[in-house]
């Protein structure tokens, strides 16, 4: 599709003679026909080779994308936990206390946080904390102590907030069904019934959004990667489609397909084990 | 409760520092410049890239045969402690600095240069800048296959010496050689690491770079920062007051203005435009505002109807308020352009005049025969704020003073790039920064049929002056030649320039001795950090 896209990766404002661009079309195997190109990409990609990038001489895909991918992966695994525990605290108050001020106010700012984007929210942080108060570094990660805190909770806001409310919802729907009642019965005491018996069953709508949540941090992580100057793969995978670097668009693209796919498996292995009757199903519902 | 209280514990030991000394602070008392460098380089091999961020760092690394000069323009030695130039101005003849040495230890040899230059013509390389060095003799001819034979090339090395034997006089051939395209390579080093013609040599890697500049590479991480440090090898080391670099790729320029504020880096390369205002009345001190070496210009394809007519292109740039447009739309200080090269202070001065005059514009407007029936005019550039901009007060102007309905086209730089070249576009926006402080680095562009023109105009007359002017070794006899080819180009219009570009960056008051000059280029072995 992309070599469908006007302009190519040697186009620019200086142009290049057509000798010029017949040499370098040659050195990259573009001067040969589509379905060579793609079968000999796909040999080499079953063998990790992910060809060499257009857009960087002398560097390959593969060895582009690692250098990055570290650095996102943590991003999006401090996000997460960040998400997890803010998202699930307050889903899980605002579950107890339903109609209330703090049932209210944790949903009140959820919905805010819905709202907001990374892209505006990063940048009011960054002026905050990093310009008015100067507490926190602007840019950078792992450079500077406490430079990974303002990312983190830029990518995570937006799914703490819906971890929030879908806490909220399972929690709510648990705790009026009859085995909390008979606990109730039992005499356990109240923090036992929320966090063992109703917590497990009231998380099961997060643990199936975990997946998909990942997965989204990854890819989405690009605007916070760009926001804070963080040498991530997301930033690649953007300016890979504006210079037609093709084979960085593919490389990217089948990486963040293969975890996205990963990820949402992951999760509903989770979720069958969590829950006793997505698992007695067999899958057959 | 507890929580809170550890959230805030754990901040207020993240934070900065307890006495707010920033980054800048910290790394001028080190002697380490912190410069935010656009976007990522794509490498850092002179013989193949081609942008702005890459040639500020290649500055620190490589050095040509001369050094340009800050603060006039010119060349001061680089490898070369000097050079004979033979009074035709057909020969240069140039003396090695004995000391000049590649960070290996090897010394910087004539033959290297040799090597170097035979390198980038290679075609099989693909070097998109080879073009720099066609005013070698035969030069061009290898470049494109005519000859095959390196040694029918104009440069030939004995000694210490290397000679260079040019197609015609070029009193800017020393300019030019301030030009990364026209810098060396380690023969050696790029042999081991994939040959003289491989585009995927690993000759630039940090633990192979082996360079011959006033640094040395330090560290390079992708998308994060490109660290040099002292180069204690090189020749002028003795003066060199800076300890080291380090080259940050920020491609935002609102992240760029954040971190320049936070106290993050040194040079904040560009500024964003909304902001500019409250620089000049806040912080005058680090607002950095001059004149650059480059023309906006609207590019016309003179082969499509009615910008096929002269008095219909007339009409248009006529219609243009480029005083205003600066005024109420680009606020930067940018001058308004009357001729496609900008003021020059080596002294061409064009006397070209574009009016505004929009009672004339009308009148050629009526009598080019234009059909006011016609379908609308495409007014195209690449998605840039800027751009829409400058073009949406342009297409203002022509619908009020000719009643012409302008279209609105924007697309991505590939996109762009790609219609401009195949001349699929009726009016795009362009820009050309100039390469040397010399006039030919523009006028060249609109010779027939070369690459750049792109316009489909040509004319007999413009090409012959620039061909006469090239024969000429006198910079006053030749600069009254190019002054007759913009003539021709103002006259017949098939760009009409707008404004001379204004550099904008933000500079802290720690960097001492920066120039402000037109190519906004600044060697850093004549800067200090206090």
């Amino acid at each position: 599709m992309i070599h469908a896209a006007p302009g190519g990766p040697f186009d620019a404002e200086r142009v290049a003679s057509p000798e010029i661009l017949d040499k370098l079309n040659e050195a990259y195997d573009l001067d040969k026909p589509l379905y060579v190109q793609i079968t000999k990409y796909l040999v080499s990609a079953a063998q990790g080779d992910f060809g060499p990038s257009f857009k960087y001489p002398g560097r390959s895909v593969a060895e582009l994308i690692m250098s990055g991918l570290p650095t996102t992966i943590e991003l999006a695994f401090y996000s997460i936990l960040f998400a997890i525990f803010l998202g699930v605290s307050s889903g899980l108050l605002a579950s107890l206390y339903p109609g209330k001020l703090l049932d209210v106010i944790p949903m009140s700012i959820s919905l805010l946080g819905i709202c907001i984007p990374s892209i505006i929210l990063g940048p009011v942080l960054v002026l905050i904390f990093g310009i008015w108060y100067e507490i926190l570094p602007v840019y950078g990660w792992g450079d500077n102590p406490g430079d990974k805190i303002l990312p983190t909770i830029t990518l995570g806001t937006a799914y703490a907030a819906i971890f929030a409310r879908l806490t909220r919802g399972g929690m709510l729907e648990v705790l009026g069904q009859d085995f909390i009642r008979t606990a109730r019965a039992k005499g356990l005491t109240e923090i036992r019934i929320v966090l063992v018996h109703a917590l497990r069953a009231g998380i099961l709508p997060v643990i199936s959004f975990l997946g998909p949540a990942i997965a989204g941090l990854l890819a989405g992580s690009f605007v916070v990667e760009t926001i804070f100057q963080i040498n991530g793969v997301g930033r690649f995978y953007i300016q890979a489609a504006f210079n037609r670097d093709y084979t960085m668009i593919l490389g990217t693209s089948i990486l963040f397909t293969f975890m996205t796919l990963t990820f949402v498996l992951l999760s509903d292995i989770l979720a069958s084990f969590l829950n006793p009757t997505l698992r007695d199903s067999g899958g057959l519902e | 409760m507890r929580i809170i209280i550890l959230i805030v514990f754990f901040l207020y030991n993240c934070s900065v520092d307890d006495n707010k000394i920033s980054k800048v602070d910290e790394y001028s008392k080190k002697g380490i410049l912190l410069l935010g460098n656009g976007t990522e380089p794509s490498g850092i091999d002179p013989h193949i890239v081609t942008g702005v961020p890459e040639h500020k760092i290649l500055l620190a690394l490589l050095e040509g045969l001369v050094i340009f000069n800050p603060q006039d323009n010119g060349v001061l030695p680089g490898v070369a402690s000097n050079w004979e130039i033979s009074e035709d101005g057909l020969e240069y003849t140039f003396t090695f600095n004995k000391n000049a040495r590649w960070t290996n230890g090897d010394n910087v040899l004539p033959s290297d240069f040799e090597y170097s230059w035979k390198r980038i013509l290679s075609s099989e390389l693909g070097a998109q800048y080879a073009d720099m060095l066609y005013v070698i003799k035969n030069a061009e001819n290898y470049h494109k296959g005519k000859i095959n034979n390196f040694s029918e090339v104009g440069v030939s090395s004995t000694g210490n010496k290397l000679k260079v034997v040019l197609e015609n006089p070029t009193p800017y051939f020393l300019n030019i050689l301030t030009h990364y395209a026209t810098w060396p390579v380690h023969p050696d080093t790029v042999e081991k690491h994939g040959g003289m013609l491989s585009r995927s040599n690993q000759w630039t890697k940090k633990e192979n770079f082996v360079g011959n500049g006033p640094f040395v590479l330090e560290s390079w991480e992708i998308n994060k920062s490109l660290k040099v440090k002292r180069n204690e090898l090189y020749w002028g080391n003795s003066k060199n007051k800076i300890n080291g670099i380090e080259f940050i790729p920020i491609d935002n320029e609102l992240t760029q203005d954040r971190l320049f504020r936070s106290g993050g880096i040194h040079l904040a390369n560009t500024v964003p435009t909304e902001k500019i205002k409250g620089y000049r009345e806040n912080r005058p001190d680090v607002l950095f505002e001059h004149n650059y070496f480059g023309t906006y210009y609207y590019r016309i394809n003179t082969t499509k109807y009615p910008l096929n007519n002269i008095s219909f292109r007339k009409a248009l740039s006529l219609s243009i308020d480029r005083e205003l447009l600066i005024k109420s739309i680009l606020k930067g200080n940018q001058i308004a352009s009357y001729s496609f090269t900008p003021p020059n202070p080596q002294g061409y001065d064009p006397k070209t005049q574009l009016e505004f005059n929009p009672k004339k514009a009308k009148l050629l407007l009526d009598n080019s025969g234009y059909d006011t029936e016609s379908p609308p005019i495409e007014l195209l550039y690449n998605t840039s704020e800027g751009h829409q901009k400058i073009a949406q007060a342009i297409q203002e102007m022509w619908k009020k003073y000719l009643g012409l309905n302008i279209v609105l086209t924007n697309v991505d730089w590939k996109v762009y790039l790609s219609r401009e070249t195949q001349g699929e576009y009726d009016i795009s926006r362009a820009g050309w920064i100039g390469d040397y402080p010399d006039p030919f680095t523009f006028l060249d562009m609109m010779v027939t049929d070369r690459g750049n023109n792109k316009t489909g105009w040509s004319s007999k007359e413009y090409d012959k002056f620039l061909k006469l002017a090239s024969a000429k070794i006198n910079n006053d006899s030749r600069y009254k030649l190019y002054e007759q080819a913009e003539k021709i180009l103002i006259e017949e219009l098939p760009i009409i320039p707008i404004y001379t570009y204004t550099r904008t960056y933000l500079l802290s008051q720690k960097v001492k001795n920066w120039q402000k000059n037109i190519l906004d280029t600044n060697p850093y072995q004549f800067l200090s950090l206090e």
